[in-house]
């Protein structure tokens, strides 16, 4: 038997494996959508309350600032312990792919919004200057001026943050249940089937260069500077 | 069109205040072409700021196009800014649209219907000589090109007002001689009151009808060019119409004579200067300002004829200044 039909024999690939991919992948694709939801108006409000934006708040700021740092301090692992409660709350059990999706989101959004207020401040103020000047309110331009002219490093920034979301969704999936990660510890680790362990290094492995690509083909699509 | 009374603008530093602005008044009629001029740090760039209210004056009142605007509300003054245009120096074109997106933008925003915006925005780009050239990004246009779109963006409302600062200091001279001329010609087809902020002083020359020489916050000189050019011992008039440096020997002095309005007045100056017995041209500088003649000489005279010369020079009704060098 070659080692081709050997992983063909072995039913956790053929079976287990393109369904924790998919679970892989569910736990990426939602927990992104909620981070870009909360993570893109966080990092403008940040932008623009900060010093030298559009409407400096520094109290609120400041506030904002200190929860963003500390979203961010708190290792993953300890952040899923720590939203179990909430998570049940949330999602009804602390348990499977969907849940592992709030913890992911509470984890990626402080690091997105980070990097969606220094893609902020790289637009030139002159830009915005005139985009003020000839009338915008402060919401349509920072719609139509700091997001669109921002754009290319925002799509960057996202594809970085789903990069980083493939990771931790694999560690999310270990202590929930689901996904590749949880595939690879059950089989790799605890049961010695390394072949299961490398099969879902691999893909993963396969995400990442695929949200890369597509991350890069995107933001080379809208940057036209 | 546009009325300064008493501005003053103070920013607190961590260093202490620092008075950018202090007691400016000034009045710009209905289709001029003012130029503001002045060193670095003159506040050249504060008082247009404080035009279009990015900046509010510490004390004082700015009228634009009859409105106060330094106590306007949000929502009044982003009414009141489509009545006034703003070109940039680094010009501060949106790069991720096209020029002609760049130039519906402040349609948009004034809501302006999309059908009308396009046949607005092809009109502007004709005016500016860009016709066809819509869909270039700012990245595929030169640096004269991209201050056409600038200045058609900020007059696709319609402006009373354009403000421009320092709009030609990044081109070369013959771009921004084509700039000048845009910028007159649009005065001239639309009767738009225009500001030009500049450290170059052929800029005023070019294009400006009159001129306000600003130093640490003051107006040290104001006026239209052809009052400015023949008023005697004025600042502006020397920097607008430069003589070159020479040195001057011992026991010699410069002695500068001006000259200004019709080609007579110069002919009369030329021939006193050099019919002068006792004084050498050493320099010199004839221009056309404003419609105005203009020339500027400095003689070099010994210091025991002065007195003959220069009684001899006023004699002949020449305006005259002892030591300048
Ligand atoms: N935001 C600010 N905070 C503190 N001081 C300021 C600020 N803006 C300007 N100033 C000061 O006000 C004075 C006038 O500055 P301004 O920018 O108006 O000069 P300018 O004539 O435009 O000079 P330049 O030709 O170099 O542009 C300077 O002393 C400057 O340091
Ligand atoms: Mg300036």
């Amino acid at each position: 038997m070659s080692w081709w039909d050997e992983l063909l024999a072995n039913p956790a690939i053929t079976e287990k494996l393109p369904e924790a991919t998919l679970e892989t992948l569910g736990m990426v694709v939602f927990s992104s959508f909620w981070t870009a939801l909360v993570g893109l108006p966080l990092g403008l409000v940040l932008h623009a309350t900060g010093k030298g934006g559009t409407r400096p708040v520094p109290v609120l700021y400041a506030v904002l600032s200190a929860v963003v740092n500390v979203g961010r301090a708190i290792p993953f692992i300890i952040l899923i312990i720590l939203l179990i409660p909430v998570t049940r709350a949330v999602v009804g059990t602390p348990l499977g792919w969907q849940a592992a999706v709030l913890p992911l989101a509470v984890g990626a959004v402080p690091f997105y919004a980070r990097l969606v207020e220094t893609s902020a401040r790289e637009v030139a103020p002159g830009k915005i200057e005139a985009a003020l000047m000839v009338g915008a309110s402060r919401l349509r331009m920072t719609g139509g001026v700091i997001v669109r002219e921002a754009l290319p490093s925002l799509i960057a920034g996202f594809t970085v943050t789903m990069i980083a979301l493939v990771g931790y969704s694999a560690m999310a999936g270990a202590v929930g249940g689901g996904g590749l990660g949880f595939l690879a510890i059950t089989y790799g680790y605890q049961r010695f089937d390394v072949a299961v362990m490398f099969a879902a290094v691999i893909v993963i492995l396969a995400i990442v260069f695929l949200i890369q690509f597509l991350g890069d083909r995107a933001a080379r699509l809208v940057d036209h500077r | 069109m546009i009325t300064l009374q008493d501005l003053r603008k103070v920013y607190a530093t961590r260093s202490g205040e620092v008075v950018a602005l202090d007691g400016i008044s000034l009045e710009i009629p209905q289709g001029q072409i003012h130029g503001i001029v002045g060193q670095s740090g003159a506040g050249k760039s504060t008082l247009i700021r404080c035009l279009t209210a990015l900046e509010r004056p510490t004390t004082g009142s700015v009228v634009v196009d009859g409105a106060e605007v330094s106590v306007l509300s949000e929502t009044q003054l982003r009414r009141a800014r489509r009545r006034i245009g703003m070109v940039f120096q680094h010009v501060n074109l949106f790069e991720a649209r096209t020029a002609a997106a760049n130039i519906a933008y402040p349609l948009a925003v004034a809501g302006v219907p999309r059908a009308e915006r396009a046949t607005r925005v092809a009109e502007l780009l004709d005016l500016v000589g860009l016709g066809g050239r819509g869909d270039a990004y700012p990245a595929q246009l030169s640096g004269g090109q991209k201050q056409r779109v600038g200045i058609a963006r900020a007059l696709a409302t319609e402006p009373a007002v354009l403000l421009c600062d320092e709009p030609t200091s990044a081109l070369d001279s013959a771009t921004t001689r084509q700039i000048l001329r845009l910028i007159r010609d649009v005065r001239d087809r639309l009767g738009i009151t225009v500001v030009i902020i500049t450290h170059e002083t052929s800029v005023v020359r070019e294009v400006c009808d009159a001129a306000t020489l600003l130093a640490d916050g003051r107006i040290v000189e104001s006026g239209p060019l052809a009052d400015v050019v023949t008023r005697p011992g004025s600042k502006l008039s020397q920097a607008l119409v430069p003589v070159p440096d020479v040195g001057v020997a011992d026991q010699r002095t410069l002695v500068q004579v001006s000259a200004g309005g019709a080609q007579a007045q110069i002919a009369h100056a030329l021939y006193a200067i050099a019919t002068e017995p006792d004084a050498h041209v050493v320099a010199g500088a004839i221009e056309t300002l404003g419609g105005v003649r203009v020339g500027r000489w400095h003689l070099d005279v010994p210091d025991g004829d002065r007195a003959a010369v220069l009684g001899r020079l006023r004699a002949a009704g020449l305006a005259v200044e002892e030591d300048v060098a």
